[in-house]
C-alpha cells in the first residue's frame, strides 16, 4: 500500500493507504482525529471541513494521497494551548451550535471565509459563502452572527 | 438573582467539546475486534423474495456471516412493533402487518432490509453484498397517499385490505353537519402536507457487543431514547432480558424524531454481534438514510370551515388519509391521529370539530414522527383554511383571528384537549407591531414598483406538547406511561449529578437542567453535572421527543429537588440543634431562623455523609434522591408567526424579508437557547414550504429525491435573520411553568409562509414546497393582475 505523509495540526504523520482512502477517512481512521465529521456522501454538507495548506476543503472529497506533503489543520488542532480559537469562542458566545455536529465543519469553513474577507463581511456575504455547509439545527441566524463579530473585530483590528 | 439561574443567557456547558472536535458521538466509537455490518436492501419497492444464494457471498474475503430473515426466525427474534394501538370508527383495531428486521418473505419499498454482511472491513462487507443474489419476483408497486387505496393499487399487507390501516374519527359529526347547514359561507380547501425526510446531519449508526462471560449485549446508538429502545429490543424483540442489554446513546447529533424509533439496523447490530461473536458496527450513509429513516408528513387532506355572517367560526370538518409507508414505525399510529386531530381546534373557539383520519400502507419508507409530529399538519389545516376564509370574506387576516381567538381558559376543545392558559391575543398585537403590519401595504407597493410581489402570512399556532399524563394516553392507546424520572446525587463534597431519563441531542439539557439545579440549590452550574442517555447509569427515561424535556423531565428533577432539600433540612437541624420548622433555605444556605446559626449547601451535604452529628436510626446517611414525575396535562406553548416574502414573478425566487415570532413558552429557563430552538424550527418550517419534498417515482417506487443532490435542504441563504419576542403565560400544569420550545417554529412556519406566498400572488392555493418552478407558474398565471394594478 502507498505511503503518505503530511503535517497535521502541526505534527508530522504517516501511514499507509490505499488509493481510494478520503482525507476524511485518513483522519478519523489512521488518526483517531474524529472532530472532523462525515454528514453525506456527496460533497454537499460540509461537515467533514478540514483546512489543507491554509484553505478550506471538503475532507470526503479529496484523497489522502492527494495531500501528501501538505500541512493539515483540523478542528482539534485549532486551540493552542488551551486557548480557543477566536472563531471557537465566537460559535459558543453566540450559540452557533446545537447538536455541534455540523459545527467542526462550520467553524473550518468560517475561519476561511473571514480569512479571505479581511475587510469585513456583512449578512448577505456570509450567508452567501456558508452555500457548502448544512446545518439542520441552528437555523444558520447564530452561526451567521458568530462569523460576523469575528469578521468585524478582525477588520476593526485592521483598519 | 442567581447568576447561573433560570431565566438567565447562560452560556452552554456543552459547547467545549463540540467545538473542539471532542464530542463523541457514535461512529467515534470504536470496540477492539470490531467488525462492520452493511445492509443489502431492496432494489424493488414491492417484490416478492424467491430464494437468497448467499454462499457466494460466505465465502468472500473477510466475510464472517451474511444473516437473513430466515436467521432471526431461528434465533426467535421477533418484529418490529408499532407502540400505540388505534382503533377504527367500527371498534377493529388497526391491522399491523409484520415487520421483521430483516425481510422474509416480501420486500415492501426500496430499501427495505433484504440481509446483511458482516466482515472484518466495510469495503469487505461491501464488495460481498454484490455476490448475494436474491430472486425476486416484483410487484406491482403503489407510492401514492391518494392512490394507496384505488381498485388498481397491489395489497401490501395480507392482514389489511384495500392497504387500509384504521378508518379513525374524532369529534361530533351531528353538530358539525348542522352548523355547515346554517352556515352562511365555506371556505374549503384540499391540501397536500408534503412528505419530508427528517435529515439529521448526523445519520444513524449502531454497534452491537456481546459479551459471553456475563452473558450481556450492549448497544451504542444514535438514539433519542435508551430505555425505551432498550425495553422494545428486550420485551417486544426478544434480543435479552432487559437487565442483560444496556443501551448507550453517546453525543447524538440531531434527531428531529427520526432517531427515537426502534430500526431494523440497530436490532440487526445487536442480535449479530453474538452469532459473530466480535463487535458489530454500522454507520448509515446518507443514501441510506433518505432510503429508511422514518420520513415525516405525508397527508392529503380535505377540509372545510363553516363561518357566519361575521365571521365567526361555526364548525370544522377534516377528512385527511395519511400515508404510513410499508410498515408501522414505532409511534407511526399516534401521529396523525391523537396528535394531529386533536390540535385542529387551533387558538379557536370552533365549536365543532369532526376529523376523519385514514391510515393507508404504500410502498415507501415508514413514516412516523418529524419535528412537531402531527401537530404542524394540524396547524397547516386551521391555519391554511382561516387565511383563506379572510380573504373569502374580505377580512384582515388578523382580525378574522381576533375574532375568533379562545379568551378564556381553561378552555376545553371539541376534540379532546383542555388548554390550561395562554394570551393569543397579546402574542398577535406584539407581532404585529414588531413586523409594523400598519405600514405593509407602503412596503407592498414598493415591491411592486420594482415589479416584485410581496404577501404577508400569518400562523396563530398551538401545539400540546411536554407528552403526558400517563393515563391519559393510556386511555388513548398508548402502550408505554409517559412520565419522566431523575435522581439526584449530592456528593459529599457539594457537587451534584443529577441522572436524567431525558436525552439530550442539541437541545441543551447540560446546561439547562444544570440553571434549575444551580438556581434551587444556590450553587454555580459548574458544580453540576448532568448524566443521560446509558441505561446502565440512569434507572428509566422515556427520551426527548414532543418538546417533553423541560414540562416533564425537568420537572421530574424538581421534584427529586424537593426531596433533597428536605433531607438536607433535617440534616442541618440536627447539626445545628434546632427544630426542623425553624431552618431556613435561602441563597444556597441552611439557617436558623433568629440566630447566626448557618450551613452553607455543601457543609450540610458532608455531614449527610459523615453522619456523626445526626440519629442514622431516624435519618439515613447520605444526599441522594430521585423521583418519577407525571404530568396532570399536556403542555400548550402558542404563538404568532408573521413572515413577509418577496417573489420575483421572473424566476418564480420567493425571498423571506422577514419573520417575526411572538411565542409563549411559559417560564424560560434560558432565552439563549431558547431563541435557537425557535431559529431551527422555522428553518426546518421554512424548508417544508418553499424547498423539501420527499419524491418517489410514482410508477416504479423508486425514491428520486435520495440524496442532498435532489433533496433541497435549505441553506444559509435560504432564510433570513429572525425577530423574535415571547409573551408568558406560565404552565399551570407543571412546577417550572415551562411549555416547550422545540417544535414550535416548525409547525408555525409552513403556513405562515404559504400564506405569505398566495398573499403575494393572489392565488388560492399553491403547494409545498413552493419552488422556484411552481411559484413561477402560478406567477405567470397571475401576471393580468401586476399588469392591472
Ligand atoms: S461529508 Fe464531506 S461534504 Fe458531506
Ligand atoms: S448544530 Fe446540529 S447540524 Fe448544526
Amino acid at each position: 500500500m502507498p505511503k503518505v505523509s503530511m503535517t497535521v495540526n502541526g505534527k508530522q504523520v504517516s501511514g499507509e493507504v490505499e488509493g481510494r482512502t478520503l482525507l476524511v477517512d485518513f483522519l478519523r481512521v489512521n488518526l483517531g482525529l474524529t472532530g472532523t465529521h462525515v454528514g453525506c456522501d456527496t460533497s454537499q454538507c460540509g461537515a467533514c471541513v478540514v483546512h489543507v495548506d491554509g484553505k478550506s476543503i471538503k475532507s470526503c472529497t479529496m484523497l489522502a494521497l492527494q495531500c501528501d506533503g501538505t500541512e493539515v489543520t483540523t478542528i482539534e488542532g485549532l486551540a493552542k494551548d488551551g486557548v480557543l480559537h477566536p472563531m471557537q469562542e465566537a460559535f459558543r458566545e453566540h450559540h452557533g451550535l446545537q447538536c455541534g455536529f455540523c459545527t467542526p465543519g462550520m467553524i473550518m469553513a468560517a475561519i476561511d471565509i473571514v480569512n479571505r474577507h479581511p475587510n469585513g463581511l456583512d449578512e448577505a456575504t456570509i450567508r452567501h459563502e456558508l452555500e457548502g455547509n448544512i446545518c439542520r439545527c441552528t437555523g444558520y441566524h447564530n452561526i451567521v452572527k458568530a462569523i460576523s463579530s469575528v469578521a468585524n473585530k478582525r477588520a476593526a483590528q485592521a483598519a | 438573582m442567581n447568576v447561573t439561574g433560570i431565566g438567565q443567557r447562560v452560556l452552554r456547558k456543552e459547547d467545549r467539546r463540540f467545538i473542539t472536535g471532542k464530542g463523541k458521538y457514535t461512529d467515534d466509537i470504536n470496540l477492539p475486534r470490531q467488525t462492520y455490518a452493511y445492509f443489502l436492501r431492496s432494489p424493488h419497492a414491492h417484490a416478492r423474495i424467491r430464494a437468497i444464494d448467499k454462499a457466494a457471498a460466505e465465502a468472500a474475503p473477510g466475510v464472517l456471516a451474511v444473516l437473513t430473515g430466515a436467521d432471526l426466525a431461528e434465533d426467535k427474534i421477533g418484529g418490529l412493533i408499532c407502540g400505540w394501538m388505534i382503533h377504527s370508527k367500527d371498534g377493529s383495531p388497526m391491522k399491523a402487518g409484520p415487520h421483521p428486521a430483516l425481510a422474509q418473505d416480501k420486500v415492501r419499498y426500496v430499501g427495505d432490509h433484504v440481509a446483511v454482511v458482516i466482515a472484518e472491513t466495510l469495503n469487505q462487507a461491501k464488495a460481498a453484498a454484490e455476490l448475494v443474489e436474491v430472486d425476486y419476483e416484483a410487484l406491482p408497486a403503489v407510492v401514492e397517499t391518494a392512490k394507496a387505496r384505488s381498485a388498481s393499487a397491489p395489497q401490501i399487507h395480507d392482514i389489511a385490505p384495500d392497504n387500509t390501516v384504521f378508518e379513525w374519527s374524532l369529534g361530533d359529526a351531528q353538530a358539525v353537519e348542522q352548523a355547515f347547514a346554517r352556515a352562511h359561507h365555506v371556505t374549503r380547501l384540499d391540501l397536500v402536507n408534503n412528505r419530508l425526510v427528517p435529515n439529521p446531519i448526523e445519520t444513524r449508526a449502531a454497534i452491537g457487543d456481546y459479551d459471553s462471560g456475563s452473558d450481556s449485549f450492549t448497544l451504542y446508538t444514535t438514539s433519542q431514547n435508551p430505555h425505551v429502545a432498550r425495553l422494545v429490543l428486550s420485551a417486544f424483540i426478544g434480543i435479552a432480558p432487559e437487565h442483560r442489554l444496556r443501551v448507550i446513546a453517546p453525543d447524538v447529533g440531531g434527531g428531529f424524531g427520526s432517531k427515537i424509533f426502534i430500526y431494523s439496523e440497530e436490532t440487526v447490530c445487536v442480535w449479530a454481534a453474538k452469532r459473530v461473536g466480535r463487535p458489530v458496527k454500522w454507520v448509515s450513509d446518507r443514501s441510506e438514510a433518505f432510503l429508511a429513516d422514518a420520513h415525516g408528513r405525508d397527508h392529503v387532506t380535505h377540509a372545510e370551515l363553516a363561518l357566519d355572517q361575521n365571521g365567526r367560526f361555526l364548525a370544522l370538518r377534516v377528512k385527511t388519509t395519511a400515508n404510513l409507508g410499508a410498515y408501522l414505525s414505532t409511534f407511526s399510529s399516534c401521529v396523525p391521529t391523537y396528535l394531529y386531530a386533536t390540535l385542529l381546534s387551533g387558538q379557536y373557539d370552533l365549536p365543532a370539530i369532526y376529523a376523519e383520519v385514514d391510515a393507508v400502507y404504500t410502498n415507501t419508507a415508514p413514516v412516523d414522527a418529524y419535528r412537531g409530529a402531527g401537530r404542524p399538519e394540524a396547524t397547516y389545516v386551521i391555519e391554511r383554511l382561516v387565511e383563506t376564509a379572510a380573504r373569502d370574506l374580505n377580512i384582515d387576516p388578523a382580525e378574522i383571528r381576533r375574532r375568533n381567538f379562545i379568551k378564556s381558559f381553561p378552555h376545553q376543545t371539541p376534540v379532546i384537549l383542555t388548554y390550561d392558559a395562554g394570551d393569543y391575543e397579546a402574542s398577535l398585537n406584539r407581532a404585529l407591531e414588531l413586523i409594523d403590519y400598519r405600514n405593509f401595504p407602503q412596503r407592498r407597493a414598493m415591491s411592486e414598483s420594482r415589479g416584485r410581489l410581496r404577501g404577508i402570512g400569518f400562523s396563530t399556532y398551538i401545539e400540546a406538547c411536554g407528552l403526558a399524563p400517563s393515563a391519559a394516553v393510556g386511555s388513548l392507546g398508548a402502550g408505554v406511561g409517559l412520565w419522566e424520572s431523575a435522581e439526584v446525587r449530592v456528593n459529599p463534597t457539594g457537587n451534584v449529578e443529577v441522572l436524567t431519563g431525558s436525552h439530550a441531542h442539541g437541545q441543551g439539557h447540560e446546561t439547562t437542567f444544570a440553571q434549575l439545579v444551580s438556581e434551587r440549590l444556590g450553587i454555580s452550574i459548574d458544580q453540576v453535572s448532568i448524566v443521560h442517555g446509558d441505561t446502565d447509569k440512569v434507572q428509566f427515561g422515556m427520551g426527548t421527543y414532543g418538546s417533553r424535556s423541560g414540562a416533564v423531565g425537568m420537572s421530574a428533577i424538581a421534584k427529586a429537588l424537593d426531596k433533597i432539600e428536605a433531607k438536607a433540612r433535617k440534616v442541618a437541624a440536627h447539626v445545628m440543634e434546632a427544630s426542623e420548622a425553624d431552618i431556613a433555605f435561602e441563597n444556597g444556605a441552611f439557617t436558623v431562623k433568629g440566630t447566626d446559626r448557618k450551613m452553607a449547601f455543601g457543609e450540610v451535604a458532608l455531614a449527610a455523609y459523615v453522619a456523626h452529628k445526626f440519629p442514622t436510626s431516624e435519618i439515613e446517611p447520605g444526599l441522594k434522591e430521585s423521583a418519577f414525575y407525571d404530568p396532570s396535562n399536556f403542555t400548550f406553548p402558542a404563538g404568532c408567526h408573521i413572515c413577509e416574502v418577496e417573489i420575483e414573478p421572473a424566476t418564480g425566487e420567493t425571498t423571506i424579508l422577514n419573520w417575526v415570532a411572538v411565542d409563549d413558552f411559559g417560564t424560560i429557563i434560558n432565552p439563549m437557547i431558547v431563541e435557537g430552538q425557535v431559529h431551527g424550527g422555522i428553518a426546518q418550517g421554512v424548508g417544508q414550504a418553499l424547498t423539501e419534498g420527499c419524491r418517489y417515482d410514482a410508477e416504479t417506487g423508486q425514491l428520486i429525491t435520495g440524496s442532498y443532490m435532489d433533496y433541497c435542504m435549505p441553506r444559509a441563504e435560504d432564510l433570513p435573520s429572525f425577530t423574535l419576542d415571547y409573551t408568558v403565560t406560565p404552565a399551570p400544569s407543571n412546577p417550572l411553568g415551562v411549555k416547550g420550545c422545540g417544535e414550535a417554529g416548525a409547525i408555525a412556519a409552513p403556513a405562515a409562509v404559504i400564506n405569505a406566498v398566495t398573499d403575494a400572488l393572489g392565488v388560492r392555493d399553491i403547494p409545498m414546497p413552493a419552488t422556484p418552478e411552481v411559484v413561477w407558474r402560478a406567477a405567470q398565471s397571475r401576471a393580468p393582475r401586476l399588469a392591472a394594478e
